[in-house]
């Protein structure tokens, strides 16, 4: 049905179409609407057969899900942030157990310093913990891929992250159609374990494994990541002949035909990137852009192809690896060892800092003149960046970055309001 | 007695209140709670209490975790750290135990305290670490929007429990008394007065002093624990409790119906740094 609604909520509806049977609930911004969402439905009996469980951290919210899942209940829990960072060492767990929970992620910027706003650090810090992770590009997509994500979670026994832009998703009131029970129910069979608690044959899971055998065991984790690159289409296509929309699957190529500079994105970036193509096309410009639905696995081949004809490559990625730059960047030139078309990377979006269709321009216009540099960080400021470095060279004991940052910005703007001290 | 229903004009007091010189312990950031939070009376209560011990702003330390009382640090014009939700009773023991010299006070609100920071708890107080720790007990997680916490009564509604909470909250009295705690002290934030003795006391004892603050979260919790309710319910423990008496305050701390106020619990005994002390110590007698 069509309605109005805000991502989170369509969310919430989302997974109880598909009738999980344990639920794990522990708030934290932007995702808390969800599992609040969830709530909302037990309470008024939409949500039948599942145990809804508020516990005390993102750490036991796991691994509640991962208790439930071995023992046969489809299982699904919601965190951002800080939170993936406390529930690390379980993500890691199911991931190699290979319990097939599905996790919503508000993506959200990590501390310090502290910053509530979107961006996609959180799910890069675990994005080898052998979870499959899909990142949604509008709500309606965030609504299929949870459909979507359980069949796959299910059918490969591997866990599945579904990514979805703090705020600019969540938060977001957008006309999205959630499908009725029985377009799912016809979409998703009944959860079907490949491993399971059983007094019939029991075993212990959770085994210890020396060098002898990790090597396979580990394996086995990426070989089922392979599987999945086949499997991820499928199950889009699937989605597709039920519910009669195209949703999900690896890499969304958009206007490449004929493209000299192609971006390339995760998530929800990719409709301001759309627009700007549409924008530069409209002025003769040979743009296009690829959105990466699927990170994990990573569609190397898929991805080559999409990018095959291009000159330059610009991936605009919301995440920083401190050291080396881009994250995604360094993932895309492996797609593209073969050519020695050039990859820039543009870092943009930090901590929720706007990604304006005009900088995203400038920057597509330079990479096509082949100025831009390696890396750059999109909308930057280095009059404070280079403040702070001269400040905290003129003393040891310079103190904290960020406060003296804050400080300093607060003083501009009281000095522009006319308020400060202007000697 | 103060006729409560005689306005207070704060020009009135602005003089009394500039020359008492507690303001000097204060930020210039005001504080950002809701109109009405318990929490305006604690942040009074350590300036106050800082102002009548004598603390110097720069040998005392605020560490918090996440969450709207752990926004303390901001407001207070000593030494802050904001540190992870969670985590500010190691981070405290690592100021501590790096510069024994330090006065550290930390503070935090249930669910940093007893949900996702609850493992620390008990090894602060077994340690005896000299810290101070003030818990804003609001029954809910105010930061995010009012959902159940540890100490939230069964049948409260939240955003997460509209059908109402079915969880049976935690003791922290009995828990803090059990860890080992050697000072356990409960007050209320509608009762200042006594709220900043208590506080006085805690960081005056020499090892691990836990305060339990009870304060109204006005934003979201309309129910349970209210100005209404609890101005109803609490009330002083009796004169002749036995502050040495472990049973005793064990038995008071199960009152969880009638909320006591006052000193629970103190004792004294060999702090952390004595232990570390004590090691150094052998260390240098076999050399
Ligand atoms: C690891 C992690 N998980 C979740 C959060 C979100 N979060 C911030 S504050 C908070 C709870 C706040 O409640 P409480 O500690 O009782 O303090 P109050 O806001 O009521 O003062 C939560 C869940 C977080 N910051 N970090
Ligand atoms: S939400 Fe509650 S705890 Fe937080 S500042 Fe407002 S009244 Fe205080």
């Amino acid at each position: 049905m069509l309605k109005q609604v805000e991502g989170s909520v369509a969310v919430a509806e989302a997974i109880a179409l598909c009738r999980p049977e344990v639920v794990c609930a522990y708030p934290i911004t932007p995702q808390t609407h969800i599992v609040e969402g969830i709530g909302a439905l037990v309470k008024t009996g939409e949500l039948e057969n599942c145990e809804f469980i508020n516990v005390e951290s993102e750490f036991a919210a796991l691994s509640v899900a991962i208790g439930a899942s071995a023992a046969g209940a489809r299982a699904y829990t919601a965190t951002a942030s800080q939170g993936i960072l406390f529930m690390a060492e379980a993500v890691y767990n199911a991931g190699g157990l290979g319990l097939p929970i599905v996790m919503t992620v508000g993506n959200r910027a990590i501390g310090a310093p502290i910053n509530i706003w979107n961006d996609h650090t959180d799910a890069m810090a675990v994005k080898d913990a052998g979870w499959i992770q899909l990142f949604a590009e509008t709500n309606q997509e965030a609504v299929d891929l949870h459909i979507q994500a359980f069949r796959l979670a299910e059918e490969l026994s591997c866990p599945v992250m579904v990514c979805m832009d703090g705020f600019i998703l969540t938060h977001a009131y957008e006309r999205v159609d959630v499908p009725t029970q029985e377009e799912v129910d016809a979409f998703l069979p009944s959860y079907d374990p490949v491993q399971v608690l059983d007094p019939a044959d029991p075993y212990s899971i959770g085994a210890m494994v020396g060098p002898e055998a990790f090597t396979e065991v580990r394996y086995l984790a990426h070989e089922k990541q392979l599987q999945a690159l086949r499997l991820i289409p499928e199950i889009a296509d699937v989605f597709k002949d039920v519910f009669g929309r195209e949703s999900g699957g690896l890499v969304h190529p958009y206007r490449t035909e004929g493209a000299e500079t192609i971006v390339v994105a995760l998530g929800s970036v990719n409709g301001t990137i759309k627009e700007v193509v549409d924008a530069m096309r409209d002025g003769g410009a040979a743009v296009g852009s690829v959105s990466l639905c699927s990170f994990r696995p990573f569609p190397l081949t898929e991805l080559g192809e999409a990018l095959g004809d291009a000159k330059h490559v610009v991936v605009v990625e919301k995440s920083l690896a401190p050291g080396l730059g881009g994250v995604l960047a360094s993932n895309v030139r492996m797609a593209l060892r073969d050519s020695a078309l050039p990859v820039y990377t543009v870092i943009a979006g930090l901590g929720g800092r706007p990604i304006t269709m005009a900088a995203l321009e400038e920057v597509l216009v330079a990479a096509a003149a082949g100025r831009l540099p390696d890396t750059q960080f999109l909308d930057i400021d280095h009059g404070v960046v280079e403040h702070d470095i001269i400040r905290a060279r003129k003393t040891r004991r310079s103190g904290p970055t960020a406060e003296n940052i804050l400080k300093n910005l607060a003083a501009a703007t009281a000095v522009a309001a006319g308020e400060g001290d202007t000697s | 007695m103060m006729n409560i229903h005689q306005p207070v004009y704060l020009e009135d007091k602005l003089e009394e209140v500039e020359s008492s010189g507690k303001l000097a312990y204060r930020s210039q950031t005001l504080p950002t709670w809701c109109p009405g939070c318990g929490y305006f009376s604690i942040v009074e209560g350590v300036s106050k209490a800082m102002t009548d011990l004598g603390l110097n702003q720069k040998d005392t330390v605020c560490v918090s975790g996440i969450g709207c009382a752990s926004r303390f640090p901001f407001f207070m014009n000593t030494f802050g750290f904001h540190s992870l939700h969670g985590r500010a009773l190691p981070v405290a023991t690592g100021i501590k135990v790096a510069n024994d010299d330090l006065t550290v006070i930390v503070v935090g609100g249930d669910g940093d305290a007893f949900a996702i920071g609850g493992a620390h708890i008990p090894h602060a107080a077994r340690r005896n670490i000299d810290i101070t720790y003030i818990l804003f007990d609001n029954g809910v997680y105010g930061l995010t929007k009012g959902q159940t916490s540890p100490t939230s009564i069964v049948g409260f509604k939240t955003t997460t429990t509209p059908y109402l909470n079915v969880d049976q909250p935690l003791n922290p009295l009995m828990m803090l008394l059990s860890y080992g705690a050697s000072w356990v002290a409960q007050a209320y934030a509608g009762e200042p007065h006594h709220l900043t003795e208590m506080i006085e006391a805690a960081v005056a004892h020499r090892g691990f002093s836990y305060l339990h603050v009870l304060s109204p979260c006005v934003t979201f919790d309309k129910t349970s624990m209210t100005y209404k309710n609890l101005g109803m319910t609490v009330r002083p423990l009796p004169g002749d409790h036995d502050t040495s008496d472990f049973a005793a305050a064990m038995a008071a701390a199960q009152n969880t119906d009638l909320p006591q106020l006052g000193v629970y619990f103190a004792k004294e005994r060999p702090t952390l740094a004595d232990g570390l002390n004590e090691i150094a110590a052998r260390a240098e007698a076999t050399v």
